[in-house]
């Protein structure tokens, strides 16, 4: 088993919105337990609104207001290069990464973990050529180079990755959507993070563009042998490039397994539901989608917040949270099914 | 049996850029398709295809350049939309950009039967209004005088679609209705397509760039590429065993949901799109992995094979000088 690289525990991350002096609470990561290991693809899925950004953002310590960190910590391991920033110098321990100043995390990132946002096709300047931002992003993280020796390691990168040299004279608009994606994704790894965060990389991709940019992920992973965590809630990407998914549902972890156990023997009601809904070439039998509506986030059901849809539903889950419990080894479940073992009454 | 919709030789060219530099884009070339009554048909392709263009122009909002439009028999008159949109209505792809945010969703319904002159009696109206939600399943009780904010996506697009059912239509367009739904919604949108198509015979022009809902819920498919179609046949033929090598190319590029079955082989993307639209010969030439001299000159005939329509020179036999 590799070491941990990234661990959170009891995270809470909700937003506050203060509406004409009501005050509402959007509890987009409710005690969220998360524990991921160094050279895999964890991956992240859900429908959406369930909270995978927002789990993203506060594991990458990016908290800006409406969005508050409500408790909970998050823990990097770090064993790579010494960081000039008193709290990093501890090499080889643990950091609070909620703890640090914000030039401390600014330090951190793109060099320990770097984020591929959401629509990260329009994250470049329209208006500077694209080898412009690779130069910027150098220049404030790596000290002395100068921006020629900056464009030859972007260009060196670039060529490793497959990519074609002319698109750092292009401007954005120049590039198609996938080339987009993948130059961003490249200037995320430029500096050969050991984390990278990726937030629906390939929706509103084609599928052969989908494929180019999983495949480059695939061969970035493979040679860097670091950690990718990917929120998508394609099921089907999913499949294809994970190691280990967790299944969020209104704020919190449900289910989390090797990608093989997901898929083969889900337990949560609301997994089995997403794997069987998916439509198979082959195989025409009718499918079934969740019954009911998204659960709101500012009032959610009480007890299991999966509930309402449940088809399995007992008297247990209307009055109770069920904890978040391992079947075996590998495979942890948050639902009354798995048995009343250690259920954490409190959470 | 009639058909329900006939396009014959559509044609749509947009130019680009400036008096200076004009680049003449065909956005959809020659396309001739055909809609069965009580079918779905699904149009299939990459972004840029020209399936969105295709079905602007069915219900139009564009203008072909050339080709003809036939619908239960009756050409399309210019200026005579009516026809239209009384037996074709559309279904859109964001169904949060359907509806106006500041007004309540229940007004487009009394709006859309106003003006098709069904009726002017409020008691009638909320009655065919909750009969057609009870069939998407949804009640006018759960949906009067709301605001769209208040409901779902996927909600959202079951309202869409009980509206389009309002003029009691015979061929619905949906243009991407399922990939601005949620993953765990998007099944029950597409069975209700099928319950439609069984229940109310009412034929789906179904656009997607998804195969894989496109072969659980159409009968037949075609599959578009920069402007062509480039096959066309039942769905079971065209995606379990397809002829085309692009048809190929995206059958193996649909992440399938098992973790088996992952890419082994890798694809080269292609690098810009409007130069493969101006390709003087197949347009997929560039990007194919047995593309012959021929290929990049010729444009390939269209080629029946069994009861699937191939545009492929490996399918045309010999070539003839």
């Amino acid at each position: 088993m590799n070491e941990t690289i990234l661990r959170a525990e009891k995270l809470k991350a909700f937003y506050v919105l203060d509406l004409h002096g009501t005050q509402k609470v959007v509890k987009a990561v409710n005690e969220v337990d998360l524990e991921i290991y160094e050279n895999e693809v964890y991956g992240i899925a859900g429908e959406s609104g369930c909270g995978k950004t927002t789990l993203l953002k506060a594991l990458f310590g990016a908290i800006e207001p409406p969005l508050r960190l409500m408790g909970g910590k998050v823990y990097y391991r770090w064993n790579g290069r010494r960081i000039d920033a008193r709290a990093l110098s501890r090499e080889g321990s643990e950091i609070e990464i909620t703890a640090l100043s914000p030039e401390e995390k600014r330090r951190l990132r793109l060099e320990f973990a770097s984020y591929v946002p959401q629509g990260s096709m329009s994250v470049l300047n329209p208006v500077l050529k694209v080898k412009e931002s690779y130069q910027d992003f150098l220049a404030s993280h790596v000290s002395g180079k100068t921006r020629e020796q900056a464009f030859e390691m972007a260009k060196r990168h670039i060529a490793e990755l497959g990519l074609p040299r002319n698109i750092l004279e292009a401007y954005p608009h120049q590039l198609s959507g996938g080339m987009r994606q993948r130059v961003t994704i490249a200037l995320a790894t430029i500096l050969k993070p050991r984390i990278i965060i990726c937030d629906e990389p390939t929706t509103a991709l084609d599928v052969v563009v989908q494929r180019g940019v999983v495949q480059l992920l695939k061969d970035i992973q493979r040679n860097l042998e670091n950690t990718i965590i990917l929120v998508t809630h394609d099921m089907g990407v999913q499949a294809n490039i994970a190691d280990r998914i967790g299944i969020m549902y209104a704020g919190k972890m449900v289910e989390e397994s090797t990608t093989a156990k997901i898929y083969a023997e889900p337990f949560h009601p609301y997994t089995r539901y997403l794997i069987n809904s998916l439509p198979k070439f082959g195989d025409k039998s009718d499918r079934e989608g969740v019954p009911g509506s998204p659960p709101s986030l500012i009032n959610p059901p009480s007890g299991c917040s999966f509930h309402p849809r449940c088809p399995r539903a007992m008297d247990i889950c209307t009055k109770q949270i069920p904890g978040f419990t391992s079947l075996e080894a590998d495979h942890k479940v948050a639902c009354w099914l798995a048995g009343d073992g250690e259920h954490d009454q409190a959470a | 049996m009639t058909k329900l919709l006939e396009v014959e030789h559509l044609s749509k060219v947009f130019t680009l850029g400036s008096i200076l530099s004009r680049a003449r884009i065909t956005a959809v070339d020659n396309v001739s398709f055909d809609i069965n009554p009580a079918e779905i048909f699904a149009l299939a392709g990459e972004s840029g295809c020209g399936k969105t263009t295709t079905a602007r122009i069915v219900l139009g909002f564009e203008e072909a350049t050339s080709g003809t439009i036939i619908h239960n028999g009756k050409k399309e008159a210019k200026n005579e939309k009516v026809w239209i949109t009384e037996g074709i209505q559309a279904i859109f792809q964001d169904p949060f950009a359907t509806f106006n945010p500041l007004r309540t969703v229940d007004n487009y319904f009394f709006e859309t039967l106003y003006n098709y002159s069904l009726t002017r009696d409020k008691k009638i109206a909320i009655e065919i209004i909750d009969h057609k939600l009870r069939q998407v399943g949804l009640s006018y009780e759960e949906f009067a005088a709301k605001y769209p904010n208040e409901f779902s996506g996927g909600q959202l697009q079951r309202i869409s679609i009980a509206r389009a059912l309002l003029t009691n239509p015979t061929l619905l367009i949906a243009d991407e209705p399922v990939s601005m739904v949620d993953a765990s919604l998007r099944m029950s949108i597409v069975n209700l397509f099928k319950k439609l198509k069984d229940e109310l015979e009412v034929s789906v022009l179904y656009i997607t760039h998804d195969l894989a809902t496109a072969y659980y819920v159409s009968d037949r498919i075609a599959i578009m590429f920069r402007g062509n179609i480039v096959e066309m046949g039942p769905v079971e033929q065209v995606l379990m065993n397809p002829k085309h090598p692009y048809t190929k190319l995206l059958r193996e590029s649909i992440p399938e949901a098992d973790p088996k079955k992952r890419w082994s082989k890798t694809v080269t993307l292609s690098e810009l799109e409007h130069e493969e639209y101006l390709r003087k010969g197949c347009k997929f030439a560039g990007r194919c992995p047995d593309a012959k001299e021929r290929c990049k000159s010729i444009v390939p005939e269209d080629v029946y094979v069994g009861e699937v329509l191939v545009k492929c020179h490996e399918y045309a036999g010999p070539l003839h000088p």
